[in-house]
């Protein structure tokens, strides 16, 4: 018992954590976010309906306004939209869309990144020449336009129903596939100046491989502004995955994505049925800002002397 | 000074080729041009004729020459939806675009610096925690977002701007502009706060992020230990150095503000490329496709070329080598 | 008596962490004359820097003052507001701080800079700033300031960086500069300059100095007065010569007895042990009470004022009894080799070493002048033994190309020519090592301590078990004096002459024969110094160790070398033993070189420092290619590169002693 209290007290003595119990808005920002991902998590289990499930809705309950308006019904807090989905369950189902979509995506960026700037910062030479010249090509793609091309061609190409189904794969491939240069450079510039540390020298001396040593030595002290990288990124994939589906080239309306209802919702706008598109644009602002006022207090503890 | 140019003139160069590359394969191999041209019923000697007449036949290496030769000269053939030659399609679209990124390039630049400035060098204070929470707010924000609130606000509720369209546009040569009209202007308000607001934001922490950082640096608490007074230092020493790695990340957000005009071109119904382009990929139409992302191409390019240049005339430690010998 | 420009009195500068608030300035007082050069001496840590930032309330925030009072002039000035503060700032007050190259601004012209600063302060005419600015430069000793007045910081070498630093302290003709390890950064003939610099200023224009340093030396040369700061309090303050001749405090008294002496080789370095204890864990009572020898049971309770004692301050209870740290007197210089040991095959042989880089040229170069690469020939046709069990001193400033002669000898860099060739006793390739200089980049910070003295281990024995690599950890860390329990720690636990001991448990770990030593003590303070030196004696008397210890510091070489070879701009200049060496060198550059050291026995201030400085490896100079600041040099050496020339016990690479011109030492 003595050591559980004793390691629960060296947690939170521990410098990250205390950094976050001094910063408000980060407590914020932690809190919001676990809610939602529980939420995400949860959401058969908080949902009054399953929207995705044609047999549960109910056509003849649509366009319901939210629960405390004048023609509200209890049931449908947050109202309905013209299909007789509930858009309390919508949103709460195309939140961790949404979510899944960005952290899939983030992870492949950051697998792909990593790899090319550790080999091409700590290897140097044509590998690193390659490399960049990669990078600088894929900066002049700006992911929306990728994410359009990719989901072009694959339309063309797949018949209707494998489009329809594999719609979040193709979303993330294309996100992840564009996201990959922050972290590559970042871990190149790093890497580059880690290489030339005498510890590295050192490692040769005791006659280990060069892998071994990128991997084993270098890698771990680039995992501070990786995680900063990540944090950011995340927020920009879950942008540009809202962005895209409401342009409609994203998640289609059979299993919409917050950026979806939106675009959903807008064409709705003007005929008065605010809550359709009102709800779900909160709910993605919520998301992002959370993430990003996260992402923010990360980078602060990483560089402190900017306090 | 020349060869720097001349590298990143090869470099620019490098880079515009692979994505012709690109755009000629999903030219060639994407779909089938013939079937896109002619419709189903035609006969298979009728595409037979027209494979030779399109050259579909030659080699891939031969094909893809005429493609870049016949992109040099901005001829991308003929749209697949409109029939119409694609160099005249973009030709009507790009004014829109162009002018709407400029409009919210000079917005995001100005207000961006400037705040991040003020920020930077004031960093407690009502006003400034004010202006941070709103930048907060302003990354977090999608810009159709924007646009529908803005929209929401300043259309619907308040009546005072237009939410669709361009507005009365002038004529000048090939060019249309909205500019010289009321109407026109008006328009451009509310597409260019919501294309450029997210930009200014990320300026404006990044400057403010510089200029903090600049102002923990060796020299400045030299200048200060020579008794300079703050006015001297914030103006002339720490902004100088401040602004040369902002310089670099502007021109790749500049870059990508082309790309983002889309959403805004969606949501406000604005006729400029965006629009066309997302068109062209739902029907497929590759010409429009493949032309429209060499033109992104070029426009990225030049841009970061101008930046490099920028960059190389305000750095000195560039322009005049090391010269460590006495 | 005059009255003091600067007064100090009881300073207190603190600094709030999470921890609690830590005191890093405590009770410090002391005054400067008008005209005179007070050094403020101590270990990192010991709050010197703080003061001296203090002064002119540039401290890095938290840090504040909370207590005490600076006068200048009899005014107060720590509690001006800051408008009024930087009225003092340059105008009365100067600064020079330690690293020129961040302290001047990348972006302006150094003429911008200055006229800047004088146009602030002074109220002249444009062109009379400009004209002062010219005069500036020509007083610090920069040639050509008509050209170097539009030039920018990165043209200018580091020696002449830190002059241009001193013209910027000066322009508002203020009358007492803090000057913050000024000298720190720069080669040991640069320094030399840089301090006949700041002498001269003194003395001719009547400006105060306070000298910030950790090196004694540099105090003995050109301050009047010192003031010796331990754990944030004087400990100890008075006219220099009696400070450091005759020391009363147990730590000055430890501390002069720590450092190495050029004229004298000692057989162990006094040491005082443990370390400078941290802020955040002060001792009560007397700070250096756990360290000291003479410390009784009052020291422990109560902390000794600044008190006068025989002409000085001293803050110890035990002031008046007579100590003397113990300095050996009877060390010697290693005796002659015996002709056994000459005969026997050398453990390292190097023949014509020569490791070249080439550096691409920017690519309009490369067309006009069809040369793809400019090359660097940081190690030039050099040849060397070294012998089983001897340490062999490689000597030389920045840029003569030691450190890619260390690499070259560690198997880490490839030679473009000449051969390297081992023999060991044991028949295979002896196992080589090294111990670096920062001790802060030699240890991966992401790693247990133990998992770092262990990494040897697993390519020279990959079949060991995780216990038994442990159990020799253990070993190997009480070896170096460290406990069995740091293993499961990390680096920045540790402090800088800890983590050096670790670096020196991983070389054994490793069973090195061969180690190279890459200017392992430069990053650390005296007293620690003298600890890691006479731990690498012990190991390798114990171990039998041959070593290559790389040094600028030639005090320090004088103590550990068994034989000296100089480097020059790639090329070994000269090899003797180190007796013969430090009592007859031959070549011009070793000459001038023992001449720069600062001395702590002898104020000789009519030497001469060597003009100019290290010319880029890039571009070297053609023939001898140490002829531009050498006084003997004639036409040949300015064609002809000297061929070796046999001397006493080794050999010089020098026309002007072949032709017997150099006068005889």
């Amino acid at each position: 018992m003595a050591t559980l209290t004793e390691g629960i007290r060296r947690i939170l003595d521990h410098d990250l954590v205390w950094n976050l119990r001094s910063s408000p808005a980060a407590i914020i920002a932690a809190i919001v976010t676990s809610l939602l991902f529980i939420a995400a998590l949860g959401a058969p289990f908080i949902t009054p309906q399953n929207p995705l499930d044609l047999a549960s809705v109910n056509l003849l309950d649509s366009e319901l306004p939210p629960a405390w308006m004048a023609d509200g019904v209890s049931h449908y807090i947050l109202g309905t939209d013209t299909q007789g989905r509930d858009i309390f369950s919508l949103v709460i189902y195309g939140l961790r869309i949404s979510l899944i979509v960005g952290f899939l995506s983030v992870i492949m960026s950051l697998f792909i990144g990593v790899s090319l700037g550790l080999w091409s910062g700590y290897a140097g030479g044509w590998v690193d020449a390659i490399i960049m010249r990669a990078a600088d090509v894929k900066l002049s793609f700006p992911t929306i336009l990728v994410a359009i091309m990719l989901n072009g061609v694959a339309k063309t190409l797949l018949p209707a129903e494998v489009f329809q189904k594999s719609a979040l794969l193709i979303l993330v491939f294309s996100i992840g596939i564009s996201g990959w240069v922050p972290y590559a450079r970042v871990v190149r510039g790093l890497a580059m100046v880690e290489k030339e540390k005498e510890y590295v020298q050192a490692a040769r001396l005791a006659r280990r491989s060069h892998t071994a040593i990128a991997v084993s030595h270098v890698l771990p002290n680039t995992l501070g502004p990786i995680a900063v990288i990540a944090t950011i990124n995340l927020a920009l994939a879950i942008l540009t995955e809202a962005t895209l589906s409401f342009l409609g080239v994203g998640m289609p309306p059979t299993e919409p994505s917050l950026g979806t209802l939106v675009r959903i919702g807008n064409e709705y706008m003007l005929s008065g049925l605010w809550w359709i598109v009102i709800f779900p644009s909160l709910m993605l602002v919520v998301l992002i800002l959370a993430v990003n006022l996260f992402g923010d207090w990360l980078r602060d503890v990483f560089n402190p002397k900017l306090r | 000074m020349i060869s720097f140019i001349l590298h990143r003139c090869v470099q620019a160069v490098i880079v515009v080729l692979t994505v012709s590359f690109v755009s000629f394969m999903m030219f060639t191999y994407v779909g089938d041009p013939v079937n896109n041209m002619v419709g189903e019923e035609a006969g298979p000697a009728e595409r037979a004729e027209l494979r030779i007449k399109l050259g579909l036949d030659d080699p891939v290496p031969v094909q893809f020459v005429r493609f870049a030769k016949r992109a040099a000269l901005a001829d991308f053939g003929i749209s697949y939806r409109n029939a119409v030659p694609v160099t005249q399609l973009l030709a009507e679209r790009l004014p829109a675009t162009l002018e709407l990124v400029a409009c919210a390039t000079i917005f995001a630049l100005t207000l961006g610096i400037l705040l991040g400035i003020y920020t930077g060098i004031k960093r407690k204070g009502i006003l400034s925690h004010a202006i941070q929470m709103l930048s907060l707010a302003g990354i977090s924000l999608p810009s159709f977002v924007v646009g529908i609130l803005l929209i929401l606000v300043f259309s619907i509720m308040l009546n005072w701007l237009p939410s669709f369209g361009r507005g009365e546009v002038s004529a000048i040569g090939w060019w249309t502009t909205g500019l010289l009209t009321l109407s026109g202007v008006k328009a451009l308000i509310l597409p260019s706060i919501t294309l450029g607001l997210y930009q200014m934001t990320l300026i404006m922490r990044l400057v403010r992020s510089e200029m903090m950082e600049v102002l923990r640096t060796d020299h400045i608490k030299f200048a200060r230990a020579r008794g300079l007074p703050e006015r001297l230092i914030y103006f002339r020493h720490a902004l100088k150095n401040t602004l040369i790695p902002v310089i670099t990340i502007t021109g790749l957000q500049i870059g990508s503000l082309i790309a983002f005009a889309i959403v805004t071109e969606t949501v406000f119904q604005w006729p400029g490329m965006g629009l066309l382009f997302i068109q062209a990929v739902e029907f497929a139409d590759i010409p429009v496709v493949s032309a429209y992302l060499v033109l992104v191409a070029v426009m990225f390019v030049s841009i970061n070329l101008i930046v490099d240049l920028l960059y190389y005339a305000v750095d000195p430690r560039l322009r005049i080598g090391n010269a460590a010998t006495k | 008596m005059n009255s003091p420009l600067l007064q100090v009195e009881n300073l207190r500068v603190e600094f709030p962490t999470r921890h609690g608030t830590l005191v890093a300035v405590r009770d410090v007082s002391f005054s400067v004359g008008a005209g005179r050069i007070l050094g403020i001496v101590g270990e990192s840590g010991a709050g010197k820097s703080m003061t001296g930032s203090a002064i002119i309330q540039l401290l890095e925030p938290p840090g504040r003052i909370t207590g005490g009072r600076v006068l200048l002039d009899g005014q107060r000035i720590d509690n001006l507001p800051l408008a009024k503060m930087r009225a003092v700032r340059g105008r009365q007050i100067g600064a020079i701080f330690q690293d020129p190259l961040t302290s001047l601004d990348p972006l302006q012209t150094i003429g911008s800079q200055l006229v800047e600063t004088i146009d602030v302060h002074l109220d002249i005419s444009k062109s009379a700033s400009q004209a002062r600015a010219h005069e500036l430069l020509g007083n610090v000793g920069i040639p050509a300031p008509t050209v170097r007045f539009g030039q920018y910081p990165h043209q200018f070498s580091g020696g002449m960086r830190q002059r241009v630093v001193t013209a910027l302290s000066l322009a508002a003709r203020p009358r007492l500069i803090v000057a913050d390890e000024p000298t720190t950064a720069l080669d040991v003939s640069t320094q030399a300059q840089v301090m006949a610099l700041l002498k001269r200023l003194c003395t001719e224009h009547g400006v105060a100095v306070i000298l910030i340093t950790h090196d004694i030396g540099v105090i003995a040369e050109i301050a009047d007065d010192v003031a010796v700061m331990y754990a944030g309090q004087l400990v100890e303050t008075g006219p220099v010569r009696q400070i450091i001749d005759e020391p009363k405090h147990p730590y000055t008294a430890g501390l002069m007895a720590s450092v190495p002496r050029l004229e004298q080789r000692q057989n162990r370095l006094n040491q005082i042990g443990g370390a400078m204890p941290r802020l955040d864990s002060m001792p009560n009572g007397c700070a250096f009470h756990p360290r000291c020898e003479l410390a009784i049971e009052r020291c422990r309770l109560e902390a000794p004022p600044l008190e006068r004692h025989s002409n000085r301050l001293v803050a110890c209870w035990r002031k008046e009894e007579q100590y003397t740290a113990r300095i050996e007197t009877t060390g010697k210089d290693p005796a002659p080799v015996p002709a056994s040991v000459l005969a026997a095959a050398p453990l390292v042989e190097a023949k014509n070493l020569s490791c070249h880089f080439s550096v691409p040229r920017p690519l309009l170069t490369r067309i006009l002048t069809s040369r793809a690469l400019q090359t660097l020939k940081a190690v030039n046709d050099v040849s060397l033994d070294i012998r089983l069990g001897e340490t062999l001193a490689l000597v030389g400033e920045s840029g003569c190309g030691k450190s890619s002669f260390a690499r070259l000898m560690a198997g880490l860099y490839t030679p473009t020519s000449g051969q390297l060739s081992f023999s060991s006793a044991s028949g295979s390739q002896p196992r080589i090592q090294m111990i670096f200089q920062d001790p802060y980049a030699s240890l991966n910070p992401r790693w247990r301590v133990e998992d770092i003295i262990a990494e040897p281990m697993l390519a020279g024995a990959p079949s060991s078990s995780a216990a038994q690599r442990g159990a020799r950890v253990a070993e190997l860390l009480t070896q170096v004096n460290l406990s069995p329990r740091d293993s499961r720690k990390y680096p920045h636990e540790f402090s800088g002459g800890q983590r050096q001991r670790i670096s020196i448990a991983r070389v054994l770990a490793a069973d090195a024969e061969f180690i190279i030593c890459d200017e392992p003590t430069s990053a650390l303070d005296v007293s620690v110094q003298a600890q890691i030196l006479n731990l690498m004696r012990d190991l390798q008397l114990a171990f039998n160790l041959t070593y290559l210890f790389i040094s600028h510091n030639l005090a320090v070489v004088r103590h550990v070398a068994d034989r000296v070879a100089v480097m020059y701009l790639g090329r070994i200049v000269e090899l003797a033993d180190a007796a013969d060496f430090f009592t007859s060198p031959a070549h011009p550059y070793s000459r001038l070189l023992l001449q720069s050291v600062p001395s702590l026995s002898v104020r000789d201030s009519n030497r001469t420092p060597i003009k100019g400085e290290v010319p880029n490896p890039m571009s070297p100079p053609g023939g001898c290619a140490f002829h531009p600041r050498c006084p003997y040099a004639n036409e040949r050496c300015r064609t002809e590169v000297p061929m070796d020339a046999p001397r006493s016990s080794g050999r010089v690479a020098c026309h002007a002693w072949e032709e017997k011109r150099l006068p005889y030492m």
